[in-house]
């Protein structure tokens, strides 16, 4: 392809060209087995004396469970087993609570109540699909229908049902807000100073993955105690690891098959499929499938959730956009999935490829009595940056420029500061937009087809401005006040240059480069850290010093003191040391960005070619 | 639930087992037979992943009374190659790029046999109305069409 070439054109004294795949045709390696019918994805796994599974689902939005009768259906010809909310271990978790992130908050089978239409209540485990079926129509459910909230805006306001009882307001917890903030700048001072503002809103509707195979599972006991499960899942050692939370069950007693997926598009990652399966086959001590119907795919498979974001622009008179402020929605439907972690991928992601001195926004993960959202090609930035760019056309009518050389114009270009404090490098928005341009014959001034993304940095363009920092939107707020979702007009200046929080002192909050917030978790650390340090401590503390392998000493302080550690009010000490620890998540929700440190070099596995205490008779030297 | 003999031809080869009133061809090649070539994508027609020739005409076998395939002549793709060797369509598919997830495949195959067999030259619209029951939703139809149109021995150019 001629655009690959000019690409090396371009960047040929920078970049290594050492792309020698693209622009050569390779043959898929799972090819033959898809042309010829050989390739096995998990409903092609044939078990004697297969059971099917079937959900009875709730037909409203939201409503209270006040009885489940399932006398009739339990003695209808084929019934194996009821499955209730009972039968499940521990039936509440949240997907991304394996590494951390959130809290548990969705029921595999509901009790009690459900969130959203489609909702299991009750499992049914038959000898055919039909009498499953069957069974599952014969039961009797009392449902107390509670009022619903189908739209993010209407679910924030004071008064607005519950949706999601382990988030009462309704939102996700982003440290202390009940959204995720990013500043940059100061966006007020930027409209003061704008010859244009321009503002619009932007819809994004729910998507439906539609895999042509349907999410499923086939699970089966195997002859070691241990249960198989073949899966459909794209995230084979999530559906695992959640299995075997909800089952509660060492995950060293399943064995997943997974691999072959018949459409996907972030669709399987939910691991729905996978614990119910592999319960019925607990409870049943039989092979059990769990295969989603068509309709089921469509009412209860997590669709991409729908964003709504609001952009409003400061521009020059000559098309600088000197400011850009967002508040974003996005529908998490009734449990939080993944809509938590597409935020924060969003939010690292604005304002676009382009250069904005002065960055606000305000997202929220708003649950909603929709069915959950979960992943889907590029969810988290693919809504904003339709909403983005759309913006650009209109900023350009607006001040009356073209829209490619107002792209160009206000492109990163390589050393410029991006709003979450990491420096633009290996650009290429300018190259694009030239070949966009020559490409569709557009005509570009001379000073466009001129510009490149090597040149036009500066020192003032590559620094952290001084920046508005306000304390708007502390979580439950929004329950007894309407509160103007939009960033709020700075309180405070957070002086020019701060990276990280910790460098911020008792500047406020901010969450640049998506940080947890230092002063809400720096004590959080200090005590998690001083936990974790105090079976070390304590021989030492019985009066028999050890000797202690370097690699373990610690800063004295916390570990000879753990509790005044955790009584010491300041929480921006020396928060350096701490931070660096692969603390245990802290429980507000925060993901703790902190580089994996192991505590001391690895003792055990292989350290250099030759060595390895797994080796034995000749090789181990 | 009575269950009834039938026999059939599959892929050349005579098959005779007991089938229920309601069973539908899907679920008895795949289950009963063992043959897996036909996917189940929806189970009430809708989608074509499980589209199977009897007599020479593309169906789909989901909805398909089991019973009603006595004494017919049955075609999955599990018959298209002869051992190693493949079908001009299944060569014409892996050039193409005419598979991603491969889970509507067999179904698009099937489809696609019927059609050259009864049309060896087939228009571009042609195909496109051959395989308008199968739904694709990794790859795209335009290299499917194409790949088809490629094992008809045309180009991909051909008139619409
Ligand atoms: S499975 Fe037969 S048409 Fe979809
Ligand atoms: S290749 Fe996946 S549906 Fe066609």
């Amino acid at each position: 392809m001629s655009s690959v070439e000019f690409r090396k054109d371009i960047f040929a004294d920078e970049r290594d060209d050492d792309f020698n795949e693209i622009g050569k045709p390779r043959i898929r390696q799972d090819i033959l087995g898809h042309v010829t019918g050989r390739s096995r994805y998990y409903d092609d796994h044939l078990f004697d004396g297969l059971l099917h599974m079937r959900c009875v689902r709730s037909p409203h939005h939201h409503a209270r469970i006040r009885s489940v009768d399932a006398s009739a259906a339990e003695r209808m010809p084929g019934v194996r087993r009821i499955v209730r909310p009972s039968d499940v271990p521990n039936n509440l978790n949240t997907l991304l609570s394996l590494i951390g992130f959130g809290r548990d908050d969705e029921p595999l089978i509901a009790s009690g109540k459900v969130a959203y239409r489609g909702e299991p209540v009750l499992v049914i485990i038959a000898e055919t699909e039909a009498q499953a079926r069957a069974a599952c129509n014969a039961v009797r459910v009392d449902w107390e229908v509670l009022p619903h909230v189908l739209d993010v805006e209407e679910a924030i306001k004071p008064g607005a049902p519950t949706v999601n009882e382990t988030y009462p307001n309704n939102t996700f917890d982003y440290g202390r807000f009940d959204h995720q903030k990013l500043r940059f700048g100061d966006v007020r001072k930027a409209f003061r100073e704008a010859a244009h503002v321009v503002e619009a809103e932007y819809q994004m509707s729910p998507i439906e993955q539609a895999p042509v195979e349907t999410c499923g599972a086939i699970a089966a006991p195997e002859t070691n105690d241990r249960y198989l499960c073949h899966t459909g899942t794209q995230a084979l050692f999530f559906s695992l690891g959640t299995t075997a939370k909800l089952l509660d069950m060492p995950s060293s007693k399943l064995h997943f098959i997974g691999g072959t997926v018949g459409g996907g598009f972030g669709g399987k990652v939910d691991s729905l499929t996978e614990p119910m399966a592999v319960l019925g086959a607990m409870l049943t001590g039989r092979p059990v499938k769990f295969q989603w119907d068509r309709e089921e795919e469509m009412q209860v498979g997590a669709p991409r959730g729908g964003e709504r974001w609001r952009i409003r622009d400061a521009v020059t008179a000559d098309g600088h956009i000197i400011g850009r402020e967002f508040t974003g929605f996005f529908d998490s439907g009734a449990y939080t999935r993944l809509s938590s972690y597409a935020i924060q991928k969003g939010t690292g992601h604005l304002p676009g490829p382009y250069w904005i001195p002065n960055v606000a926004s305000n997202i929220y993960c708003v649950f909603t009595n929709r069915t959950p959202a979960t992943a889907m090609r590029g969810f988290g930035i693919t809504g904003v940056d339709f909403a983005i760019e759309c913006h650009m056309d209109r900023v350009a009518e607006t001040v009356g420029i073209d829209p490619i050389e107002l792209r160009i114009l206000n492109s990163y270009r390589d050393g410029d500061m991006k709003p979450h404090r990491r420096l633009a490098k290996n650009c290429a928005l300018v190259e694009c937009c030239q070949v966009v341009a020559e490409k569709a014959k557009w005509p570009i001034s001379q000073e466009a087809r001129s510009a490149s993304s090597l040149a036009g940095s500066s020192p003032e363009r590559a620094s952290i401005p001084d920046t508005a920092v306000d304390e708007e939107g502390k979580i439950g707020d929004r329950r007894n006040r309407e509160i103007d979702p939009a960033p709020a007009p700075g309180t405070k200046t957070v002086p020019a240059g701060t990276r990280q929080p910790g460098e911020m002192k008792d500047a406020g909050p901010q969450r640049p480069d998506m940080m947890p917030d230092a002063a809400a978790l720096g004590l959080k650390r200090d005590q998690a850290s001083a936990q974790r340090q105090m079976p070390a401590a304590a021989p030492s503390a019985r009066g028999a010093p050890q000797p202690v392998a370097p690699a373990q000493v610690r800063p004295a302080a916390p570990a000879a003191a753990p509790p005044a550690a955790a009584a010491q009010p300041q929480p921006s000490a020396p928060a350096a040391p701490p931070a660096r620890e692969p603390g245990p998540a802290p429980s507000t929700g925060q993901p703790a960005e902190v580089p994996y440190q192991p505590d001391k070099p690895f003792q055990r596995g292989v350290r250099r070619p030759g060595v390895s205490p797994f080796l034995s008779g000749s090789r181990r030297r | 639930m009575a269950r009834k003999p039938i026999s059939f031809t599959l892929n050349g080869n005579e098959v005779s087992i007991f089938v229920g009133e309601s069973a539908n061809l899907m679920e008895e090649l795949r289950r009963n037979v063992g043959d897996l070539t036909p996917k189940h994508g929806c189970g009430q027609g809708t989608c074509g992943a499980c589209t199977v020739m009897v007599d020479g005409e593309p169906q789909l076998s989901c909805i398909t009374l089991a019973q009603s395939v006595e004494g017919r002549s049955i075609e999955t793709v599990t018959g298209l190659s002869q051992g190693p060797v493949l079908h001009a369509l299944q060569q014409a598919f892996i050039d193409g790029f005419a598979a991603q997830c491969g889970f509507c495949t067999p179904g698009m195959l099937m489809a696609a046999k019927a059609l050259l067999d009864r049309n060896p030259r087939p228009s571009r619209d042609e195909v496109i109305e051959a395989i308008s029951g199968n739904i694709c939703r990794c790859t795209g139809y335009e290299p499917i069409v194409d790949a088809i149109l490629i094992a008809s021995g045309q180009s991909r150019e051909v008139r619409r």
